[in-house]
């Protein structure tokens, strides 16, 4: 279904998806190391100081002038979690020339890029530009406090804060806004080299073009030194002892914002993963899901009512926007839907709409070169490798009792609930 | 079934108007796995004043109509479309813009039958008292939600500032207060005006055949009966050239400062290749002056006045069009300012020639990227035909756009009396 060949070329596992579908074609490359408190602001900050400049072009500006000449070229860079791993991520994509008036190798070009960008940096006195490291500490400054204002986001992270307290799950993938200003251009540059020398490296090729020639254009161009193989850290937690914790915030907002954390107990590793698919799309993770039908649709409660996955670390994740004073009614109804999977209160058909609905989704995601490299990436992350036709047999093969087994060991852990200043329905008024 | 080639994009078109005047495109996309189709009507927030079909007087509806309809039309007496949808393994949506209302599905499987349940579904509405009252506590958090988002309130407020009377001034949900007059009478009465067949246009691309599938969608709507409908007649809003309000300040729970420029366009080609051009000219002109090589980019976010959420962009709908410059920053005031600068400042003999075949380069390769998506190509294919114009004809016409073009937007557009300012800023600052 997917063609992914993959080939080491010294630690860079070079990934190859051979198509003739776009009009474009993507390069990804991903460095993995564990998420810490001691580096995720380093790491948060990296990756945009490396896209600042390089050698040849040693500015924002200069850089992006050459990246238009090649036909607009697109290059981002974004930082993620998945589990207890921090992932730097940077993409370049290029139009495929086939479609173009000129028959400039784009894709070399791109290539060649990429690696001036990682080998290459713009440096002064054998270490990053101290402007470019001000600047890109300022822009890091207001990503971080940007999430403040996005209720939305900022709930979430509030959630996975409180419920992960102590766990490296805890921290944001964008850093910490304490540890900003301490960052020199030396020490960033010392921790660029130990990441180059010791984060586990991917590299994503998709397009209109051959292994042979990717491989050929990584060993001219990548040469990096080999690495010990690294002990696995593993992500799972357990829920704590003691009793359920609920925290509410009060902040100046019209909308309250109901997230509530499980612990599922089952995780990508698990033979149960994709029963755990299953139970969290009936649950909640599509329109015509429990979560959906009866808080928006019956009760009338809210616009969005939705659950997802963290299927790495093992959390399941209840968002809602609603009304602040129908916090009770709300949360009743969640629990019930929770109740109900518990009891295996679901129709084989509701069953049959969430395999069908699971695959598509599956397949969807696949036509979309991030959203493929998003997906095979996974079996990076995890020991566990699964791949793709595993994943559309072994969703076809999940029983009404495999799902009720994983709804069993699903258990609640925090609720989390920012409303608005004044009074709610039990008369108490915010600070 | 007529068939357009566009060979430099190695890509084939289908096309027929349907008896009833229904407009049919298919473009067959092989290698991928999802088809994905659009249904949508020529009818979006700003048509808030018309004369219903059947009747001779203008009639002002409550605002949020399009979006509120679009919500409802999902519902029928047996159920929600949605479960009918996932059953078959689709995903639905739908969305309202200021001029369209569109109903999507996109599926690896089934494909016909999931287009059967969306044109079926959008040709057959169901209003009831109760869950159109039910839906207003919905709509309602919709709102709220955009209500506690300072980015949506900055953007919108921008709109706000620029425009006097017409109707793109208010938000496409509406309000609480508006769409608590929303009834089911008000609902047919809109859906009768304006989901004629001839009113809208059908839009599949993906690994269909597109024989196969044209066939499906004549025999479909052969069986469908639909009154004689003449065009609909829309209010003519008076929009004086200028903007309505120089300066708009929202204070807000916020950390961070947002700020956004208005740039107003005192008039916009109605239809054809010039609106095209008109378009493409505006999109590249803030490239020039914006993008991330131009010095400006450089020097304000060295300045540390824009960040990564700095954006520009450019709408051009039916009878009106806009500019959006800015983003987060820590100084409102001091962002405004060096914008409208820099806009005031560019003249047709301030263009250098070679940033400019470098910034088209770069919008052409930005096109054929949006062509990865089949999304992009049905939802932009949909909206250029409303205005006679042709998706793929962006290629040519960037191709042959000259910076005279840009110099002409320029002079009507970068003008003191067309530049309005919005502002986020935290409460009590």
């Amino acid at each position: 279904m997917v063609d992914e060949k993959v080939t080491a070329v010294g630690p860079v596992r070079v990934h190859t998806i051979s198509t003739d579908k776009y009009k474009t074609n993507t390069i990804v490359w991903k460095m993995k190391a564990p998420l810490a408190k001691e580096t995720v602001t380093l790491r948060a900050l990296l990756p945009y100081v490396l896209q600042s400049g390089t050698a040849d072009y040693p500015s924002v500006k200069a850089l992006r002038t050459y990246l238009d000449e090649l036909y607009g070229a697109t290059l981002n860079v974004d930082l993620t979690k998945k589990g207890e791993h921090h992932i730097m991520t940077i993409r370049i994509d290029v139009a495929n020339e086939r479609f173009l008036p000129e028959q400039t190798p784009l894709l070399s070009k791109a290539l060649q890029l990429l690696a001036d960008l990682l080998f290459r940096p713009a440096l002064d006195g054998g270490r990053f530009v101290t402007d470019i490291v001000e600047q890109e500490k300022r822009a890091l400054r207001q990503r971080i406090q940007a999430v403040y204002d996005d209720k939305m986001r900022y709930a979430n992270m509030r959630l996975v804060e409180e419920m992960c307290k102590g766990e490296p799950y805890a921290l944001s993938p964008n850093g910490e806004l304490e540890d900003v200003d301490g960052i020199t251009a030396e020490g960033l540059y010392r921790y660029y080299e130990r990441a180059l020398a010791e984060d586990e490296l991917d590299l994503y090729v998709i397009g209109d073009v051959a292994e042979e020639a990717v491989l050929t254009a990584v060993k001219q161009r990548f040469s990096l030194p080999d690495r010990p193989k690294r002990e696995r850290a593993s992500s799972v937690s357990v829920k704590p002892q003691g009793e359920v914790r609920e925290v509410i915030e009060r902040q100046d907002v019209k909308q309250g914002k109901l997230n509530i954390g499980y612990r599922t107990n089952v995780t990508y590793e698990d033979d149960d993963y994709y029963a755990l698919q299953l139970f969290n799309g009936i649950f909640g993770g599509f329109s015509h899901s429990k979560l959906f039908i009866n808080v928006r649709e019956k009760a009338s409660l809210a616009y969005y009512a939705a659950s997802r996955l963290e299927s790495h670390k093992g959390l399941l994740m209840v968002m809602s926007g609603i009304e602040p004073a129908n916090y009770e009614k709300a949360r009743r109804i969640i629990d019930e839907q929770m109740q109900a999977m518990k009891n295996g209160d679901f129709t084989d058909e509701e069953m049959a709409q969430t395999k069908a609905v699971i695959r598509n989704q599956l397949l969807e995601t696949l036509d979309t070169p991030r959203g493929l490299v998003e997906v095979l990436y996974h079996n990076v992350v995890s020991t566990r490798k699964r791949p793709i036709d595993e994943w559309i047999a072994g969703t076809d093969q999940v029983t009404r009792e495999d799902v009720v087994r994983v709804a069993d060991k699903v258990e609640l852990d925090t609720v989390y609930f920012l409303t608005g200043m004044e009074a709610t329905e039990d008369g108490k008024t915010g600070v | 079934m007529e068939k357009r080639v566009y060979e430099t994009l190695h890509e084939e078109l289908f096309y027929e108007k349907m008896d009833n005047g229904l407009d049919v495109y298919i473009l067959p996309k092989k290698g991928f796995n999802k088809t994905y189709a659009t249904f949508t009507t020529n009818y979006g927030s700003v048509d808030n004043q018309f004369v219903p079909l059947g009747k001779t007087e203008m009639k002002r509806v409550p605002d949020g109509i399009a979006h509120f309809l679009e919500h409802k039309l999902f519902e029928k007496e047996d159920g929600d479309v949605f479960q009918q949808f996932s059953k078959q393994g689709a995903s639905a949506n739908a969305f309202t813009t200021f001029t369209r209302t569109a109903y999507l599905f996109s599926s690896t499987d089934n494909v016909e039958k999931n287009l059967e349940t969306l044109i079926d579904f959008v040709q057959s509405p169901y209003f009831s008292d109760k869950t159109v009252e039910k839906e207003k506590g919905i709509i309602g958090q919709e709102i709220r939600m955009y209500d506690d988002n300072p980015d949506w309130r900055v953007y919108f407020g921008a709109i706000e500032s620029m425009y006097h009377n017409h109707p793109v001034k208010i938000d496409i949900a509406g309000t609480v207060e508006s769409i608590a007059q929303i009834t089911k009478e008000l609902l047919y009465e809109c859906y009768e005006t304006f989901y004629h067949p001839s009113n809208m246009l059908l839009f599949v691309v993906g690994p269909v055949d597109e024989q196969k599938i044209m066939q499906q969608i004549r025999d479909n709507q052969a069986k469908k009966s639909f009154p004689q409908a003449p065009e609909v007649k829309r209010f003519a809003y008076e929009e004086p050239s200028a903007v309505a309000e120089k300066k708009k300040v929202i204070p807000m729970h916020v950390q961070t400062n947002k700020c956004f420029v208005g740039i107003k366009a005192p008039s916009v080609p109605e239809a054809g290749e010039q609106k095209l051009r008109h378009e493409l000219a505006f999109h590249v002109a803030l490239d020039y002056l914006f993008g991330k090589s131009s010095p400006h980019y450089e020097r304000l976010y060295r300045e540390g006045l824009i960040d990564d959420t700095f954006m520009y962009d450019y709408t051009e709908e039916r009878g009106f069009g806009f500019a959006l410059v800015g983003g987060d920053t820590r100084d409102a005031e001091r962002l405004a300012s060096e914008i409208q600068t820099v806009l005031l400042s560019f003249a047709a003999e301030t263009i250098k020639k070679e940033e400019f075949e470098r910034v088209k380069k770069k919008k052409i390769g930005a096109f054929l990227r949006a062509l990865n998506s089949p999304e992009y190509i049905a939802n932009q294919f949909t909206r250029y035909a409303f205005y006679g114009s042709n998706l793929f004809d962006i290629l040519p016409a960037l191709s042959s756009l000259t910076m005279d073009d840009i110099a002409a937007v320029a002079s009507s557009c970068f003008r003191d009396s067309q530049i309005a300012v919005c502002e986020v800023v935290p409460k009590g600052q």
